[in-house]
């Protein structure tokens, strides 16, 4: 490793029987504290991202750098593999470049903070932390460069280096970063909120390590893992058959007319140890759709899923990560070669999860969930006002959770954790537009026993001229139902403008100049539906119909008659039901919407857009 | 000869509390409560407290009532069906909500949310549309509207709210909807986003608004039949309802705005902690109430408990001021369990309620609780009844207690030990959350223990946080009612008032400060009520912060010190909750001004001198308590006095709760009867 610790004390943490009662405390005490690492980030960051949409994420690592508590898995690895130099009480690292931690971040508006924590001298634990950053220079407002070749076109990218050494802050390489943002009074405040809540974590945990001493810390934490580990030893074995499962998604394009990009990955058990094996995705864009996704990392979103799924009584925490081994070819979309664009790679991040959905769900389709809202969209609207300010919005997309083994998907919600929408009176006072439309898209939730959640459709109308950039995707492919359940509906945007004229943007574009009064209908897309629809009960459907979520004409995909005065008719609902059951194919697990080549012949007349073309691959770096 | 009267409606009993205005004497009363109609309870108890007192009913000059009536509409579902209007395009903001799902990440594959208090079906939009600067972008279309009512009308609805984009910077249009859905729909109320809450950020405001909606007819009918019936025996009685802030709101402005008396019921808890321990001497607690299903913690600085911004119902959060009181699901009857995958032991969320309750209540239960571990431990003495004349079935919480032993191979004694302190350990979070993410040090605050549990796991939470002494105060079942009878009437008046410091002057501030406190006094004066105090508060933040911290404004300062004196206290508080502050650019964010009428006099009446603690001593108890099995003496509170010292190990019992006395601390009885528990001096 070429990261050295220096601690004073040498002493070595001794090996000590903790009861399991102090276990148990320990746990919840950890728990706490990153809770409130969240607490604090919130209400002190600024940018809208943060704030509002909490994209950000903490964990605590044992001395090790093993996550104990937290979401994402441990980014302590990465950061040490990447790292040359020493590690000292007081120091502060911050880095954004996914090359130099093996991806723990995938993008460089994330900026990742990490600090040892010592007591007496001797490393304790970790705490690391990142949060996405709107705007860290680059090519675009935003600094998400759709056509983007290469990592430098994307902004500022910040090696491990450290921001605070020996507990003496480095202002002047924080000002040579802070210069290159353009909007700097948030990059600080937000990086201040991050230290700020990453210090509270240093504080529960010296405080926990007093309470108890070092050595039962120390101990506990390495409890903790074990405790998942075993746990997850036996859901595997339950749950993950020796058979071959295979799945494949897709990233609808790359912007720059090509698509789609397939991520295949395969999934067998072998004894008690789980191999994912992403052999057969495509080789790497040209463009900065490309995700660079840490091996431990999708190891973390795996077991967070199958816990969910399974026993969400399971506390998480890297213990479990030696049951399960991934592969992931060099140079594919999901390991670029350096120095391959990476920022819009919110596409793929989120695909993930329906990969895994769909790889898991195979073995068990009771407990399979649809596709789901896989992706953040984002939104971006900048320019000089008319009194010669700068404003920018940077805004995250919500849309239909998938129909789940536990019911329906929630109408306009997020699949990540802990985001929020930005109130739209808010968004009116601080930016020059107004919302004229916050609702969901009738009918754009697949049917299904139960139904998935509809997508958003947001109206902005803009109040200066301007420019804005669009980020979304599932505009080609459909959000897939399963069990018999439909897909859900695409995404879409539509541009009015101000003389009426309307024109259908794609799904990812940057730098559409807009006029004072033109408007912009940002739809999302919906979630999948989940198990046949003519077994839902006809008497929802009705219900759904009178709130507005499925129309009349929709509720006919239900097998469901309403007739002209909102009301079900019944026996007209008994027959259109025995008609669709005589034809009803039941057999496949999966309703993708049609085959690739389906979707090409149908893209321009369903979607008003050319489809793209086959991606083409080009030469790369060899590593 | 005039006399007060507090009254707290408990879910097993109704406590009253009759004071003499005069002379101090207080004499109490405990009636079950009657839960159909819980003015029955009330009444029961009033009459009964006046033959304790010889008084007659008619003596009594003000009834000050804490109620969880609202609470209890929200929790049961049992509120009103009502409509809502919106803005064009806005009809689904309950629906999509703020977009966030709970549970981390994957949280969204269990998450299953509750259903908007107005439902979808019964939402309208209407046209209209005001800007963010206030101006009308749109007129109303007043026949739509008048239509869009009609049909809601027809579709039966209960109570309405009326919220529009952006009213609080206009409320033009909600008036006018008002006015013509009191034309239209024949005395259903209505509620108005601007009347309830003026500020920014419509789903916030919107749930708010129909919240209120929501427990409205509810409440508007309990208090017109209490103060009725109250009137018909207590002749030119005022009838006054405690606010979620501890603040007491007239009969008829808890009938309009009812959501500001969710948190009713514990508010009065915390009002009664605060008059008991300042009378001790106390003025910074930790508040601890630990009933049977759940524990409510909150922060008492300088006299006075924390408010916040928001009242969290069930998973309703809403904004409206409360008395900041965190709550636990962990109570005595909390449930211990080892899942079998991972082998934790595990306490809570699920409860066994108050029926069947505990195993040792002998009604069934089969599930090892929380009351089942200390009855294994002998934390209640021979003698101890539970819940009135029940006595405790030992074998059987030894028995359930020992299914958690088992699973995780440990004796029974520590099996029930290792319940104990995990719940203890909950209850931590929930004090750390009130004190330590404020930004203050439970080592400055004394824990004030209440509730059927408090006194009991009291002295445990105490050696955790270091918040000493640990108070009992006398008979803590009757302190919600000594809230209600010693709070002072509070009206508060807010507005939003977004804004930068670099484009607001003083003078401008202040004149909307002075015209709120204006608002804010007439409500009082009108009710001839005398008002001693009006309190300023601005809540700001960094522009571009979410945050937004609530400022003390004083206009003395503001005078001499411009908007200095706001900004550098925000700056204070900042540093102290978040360790920096920054030197960007301040803004405003709301304005409040609160005016108070003058507090009671009342005083705690003083204990008997006490004759020696052996003399209360009734008995010995073998207890495990820190790994051991030890003898503890056990004391009847009845018989203790001012002045008595009792060293831990030990119990005392009184007739609904038990405090334990761990080894290595010592107990005092001071000169009112509390028990003050501190570590004993090495």
């Amino acid at each position: 490793m070429p990261v050295e610790i220096i601690e004073t004390n040498k002493e070595p943490l001794k090996p000590v029987q903790v009861d399991p009662v102090t276990l148990d405390i320990i746990e919840n005490a950890l728990r706490n504290a990153r809770f409130e690492m969240d607490a604090v980030l919130f209400r002190t960051a600024m940018s809208p991202g943060i704030r509002e949409q909490h994209d950000e994420f903490p964990l605590i690592a044992n001395r090790d750098g093993k996550m104990v508590v937290g979401q994402f898995g441990s980014f302590i690895h990465g950061f040490s593999a990447g790292h040359e130099g020493t590690v000292e009480e007081g120091d502060i690292f911050l880095t954004s470049d996914p090359y130099s931690c093996a991806g723990a971040i995938s993008h460089a508006n994330d900026w990742l903070v990490l600090m040892p924590i010592f007591r007496d001298g001797r490393l304790l634990a970790w705490t690391a932390m990142f949060g996405h950053m709107t705007d860290i220079g680059g090519k675009v407002p935003g600094s998400l460069p759709t056509d983007a070749r290469q990592i430098y076109e994307e902004g500022i990218v910040i090696p491990p280096v450290k921001i605070c050494k020996k507990g003496e802050m480095q202002d002047d390489l924080l000002k040579v970063i802070f210069h290159n943002c353009r909007l700097p009074h948030w990059n600080r405040s937000d990086l201040n909120a991050i230290v700020a809540a990453i210090r509270t974590a240093e504080r529960r945990v010296v405080e926990i390590a007093e309470r108890f001493t070092d050595d039962v810390f120390h101990q506990a934490m390495e409890e903790l893992l074990d405790r998942n580990f075993r746990a997850m030893k036996q859901l595997i074995a339950n749950t993950i058959p020796e058979k071959r499962q295979v799945f494949e998604d897709y990233i609808c394009d790359d912007g720059m007319g090509m698509g789609p990009y397939k991520i295949k990955c395969a999934m067998w058990r072998e004894g008690e140890k789980v191999i994912f094996d992403f052999e057969g995705t495509d080789p790497q864009s040209t463009g900065s759709i490309n995700f660079y996704l840490n091996e431990e990392m999708f190891k973390m979103f795996c077991g967070v899923v199958m816990i969910m799924v399974f026993d969400p009584q399971i506390l998480f925490n890297d213990g479990f990560y030696p049951l399960m081994e991934v592969r992931i070819p060099e140079g594919s979309i999901l390991k670029p070669r350096h120095p391959a664009a990476l920022s819009c790679r919110t596409h793929a991040l989120g695909r993930i999860f329906d990969v895994i959905s769909g790889l898991l769900g195979q073995g068990s389709p009771d407990f399979l969930c649809a596709a789901g809202f896989s992706d953040s969209p984002h939104f971006m609207y900048s320019g000089y006002d008319s009194k010669g300010e700068w404003y920018q919005l940077y805004q995250i997309g919500f849309g239909g959770i998938p129909g789940r083994p536990i019911g329906d998907g929630p109408d306009g919600h997020s699949l990540w954790p802990s985001f929020t929408n930005v109130p739209n009176e808010f968004l009116e006072s601080y930016f020059p537009l107004r919302i004229e439309k916050y609702e969901t898209v009738t009918d754009s939730g697949g049917a299904g026993l139960h139904r998935g959640g509809n997508a958003v459709r947001m109206v902005y109308r803009f109040l200066e001229d301007g420019e804005i950039s669009i980020h979304d995707d599932r505009w080609f492919t459909y959000p897939w139902g399963v069990n018999g359940g439909d897909p859900g509906e695409r995404s879409k945007k539509i541009l009015k403008r101000e003389d009426g004229t309307e024109e259908i943007l794609p799904s990812k574009c940057d730098r559409v100049v807009v006029k004072k009064d033109d408007m912009l209908a940002f739809e999302t897309w919906g979630g999948g539906g989940w198990g046949n629809p003519l077994n839902r009960g006809a008497e929802i459907v009705a219900a759904d119909v009178d709130k507005g979520l499925v129309s009349i004409e929709g509720a006919r995909r239900y097998g469901v008659v309403i007739n002209s005065n909102g009301r079900l008719d019944e026996p007209a609902t008994d027959r259109l039901r025995a008609e669709m059951k005589a034809g009803y194919d039941s057999d496949e697990i999966f309703n993708f919407g049609g085959t690739l080549e389906e979707l090409r012949s149908r893209c321009l007349e369903e979607t008003g857009l050319k489809p793209p073309t086959p991606p083409v691959f080009t030469a790369t770096r060899r590593s | 000869m005039a006399h007060r009267l507090g009254v707290d409606v408990g879910g097993t009993f109704t406590d009253v509390l009759l004071v003499d205005d005069e002379t101090g004497q207080r004499v109490t009363s405990k009636v079950p409560s009657t839960p159909a109609d819980s003015s029955v309870g009330v009444l029961n108890g009033i009459t009964r407290a006046c033959e304790k007192a010889g008084i007659k009913p008619g003596q009594i000059s003000q009834v000050m009532h804490g109620t969880t009536v609202a609470t209890n509409a929200m929790l049961t579902s049992g509120g009103a069906r009502v409509g809502l209007v919106t803005t064009e395009g806005y009809g689904q903001v309950l629906q999509i909500a703020r977009s966030f799902v709970p549970g981390g990440l994957g949280g969204w594959v269990i998450y299953v949310p509750s259903a908007p208090l107005a439902p979808l079906e019964l939402t309208t939009e209407i046209f209209e549309r005001i800007g963010a600067d206030g101006s009308v972008v749109r007129p109303l279309d007043e026949d739509q509207a008048r239509e869009a009512l009609l049909k809601l009308k027809d579709a039966g609805i209960e109570a309405l709210t009326v919220s529009l984009i952006n009213s609080f910077e206009n409320p033009i249009h909600e008036k006018r909807v008002r006015e013509i859905a009191e034309d239209v729909l024949d005395g259903i109320p209505v509620s108005i986003s601007f009347d309830v809450i003026p500020e920014m950020m419509e789903y916030e405001r919107t749930v708010t608004t129909v919240a209120n909606s929501y427990v409205r007819p509810a409440v508007e009918s309990y208090v017109k039949n209490l103060e009725a019936e109250l009137t018909d025996r207590l002749d030119g009685v005022t009838l006054r309802i405690l606010r979620s802030d501890g603040g007491l709101a007239s009969a008829g402005a808890a009938q309009v705005l009812p959501v500001n008396h969710l948190m009713s019921g514990p508010a009065g808890g915390v009002s009664g902690a605060i008059w008991v321990a300042r009378q001790a001497g106390f003025e910074n607690l930790l508040t601890f109430d630990m009933g049977g299903t759940s524990t409510d913690v909150a922060l008492v600085r300088d006299g006075r408990a924390a408010l916040r911004r928001e009242t969290t119902v069930g998973d309703v959060t809403v904004r409206a001021s409360s008395v900041d009181v965190r709550t636990v699901g962990a109570g005595g009857g909390s449930i211990a369990h080892v899942p079998e995958l991972t082998g934790a032991l595990r306490v809570g969320p699920e409860s066994a309620g108050a029926d069947p309750g505990p195993a040792a209540y002998g009604r069934g239960g089969e599930s090892p609780t929380v009351t089942d571990a200390n009855v294994v431990l002998g934390y209640f003495p021979e003698s101890q009844r539970l819940g009135g004349d029940m006595p405790l079935d030992r074998s059987k919480s030894q028995e359930v207690v020992q299914q958690i032993a088992d699973a995780r191979g440990l004796s029974l004694e520590r099996a029930a030990a290792g319940i104990v302190d995990i719940v203890n350990e909950n209850m931590c979070g929930a004090l750390r959350l009130v004190s330590v993410e404020q930004g203050y040090d439970p080592r400055d605050f004394a824990l004030i223990a209440f509730g059927g549990a408090g006194p009991l796991h009291a002295n445990a939470l105490a050696k955790l946080i270091h918040a000493w002494p640990v108070i009992i105060p006398p008979g803590p079942g009757v302190l919600c009612a000594y809230g209600d009878a010693t709070t002072r009437l509070r009206n508060e008046a807010s507005r939003s008032f977004v804004r930068r410091f670099s484009n607001t002057s003083s003078d401008e501030l202040r004149a909307l400060l002075e015209e709120l406190a204006g608002q804010a006094r007439a409500s009082l004066e009108k009710e001839g009520e005398e008002v001693e105090a009006v309190h300023y508060e601005a809540d700001l933040r960094y522009q571009g912060q979410g945050l937004q911290l609530s400022v003390p404004v004083d206009l003395k300062l503001l005078s001499s010190d411009g908007l200095n004196h706001p900004g550098e206290a925000f700056d204070r508080m900042h540093t102290k909750l978040f360790t920096f502050a920054l030197d960007s650019e301040k803004e405003f964010v709301n304005l409040r001004a609160a005016a108070e009428s003058p507090g009671s006099e009342l005083t705690a009446a003083s204990a008997p001198k006490g004759k020696g603690a052996d003399s209360a001593c009734v008995g010995k108890q073998v207890v495990f308590v820190e790994g051991e099995s030890v003898t503890a003496k056990v004391f009847a509170r009845e018989l203790l006095g001012s002045g008595d010292t009792i060293q831990g190990p030990a119990i005392v019992t009184e007739m609904d709760s038990t405090t334990l006395i761990l080894p290595s601390h010592e107990a005092e009885v001071d000169d009112l009867g509390n028990i003050l528990i501190r570590p004993q001096e090495a």
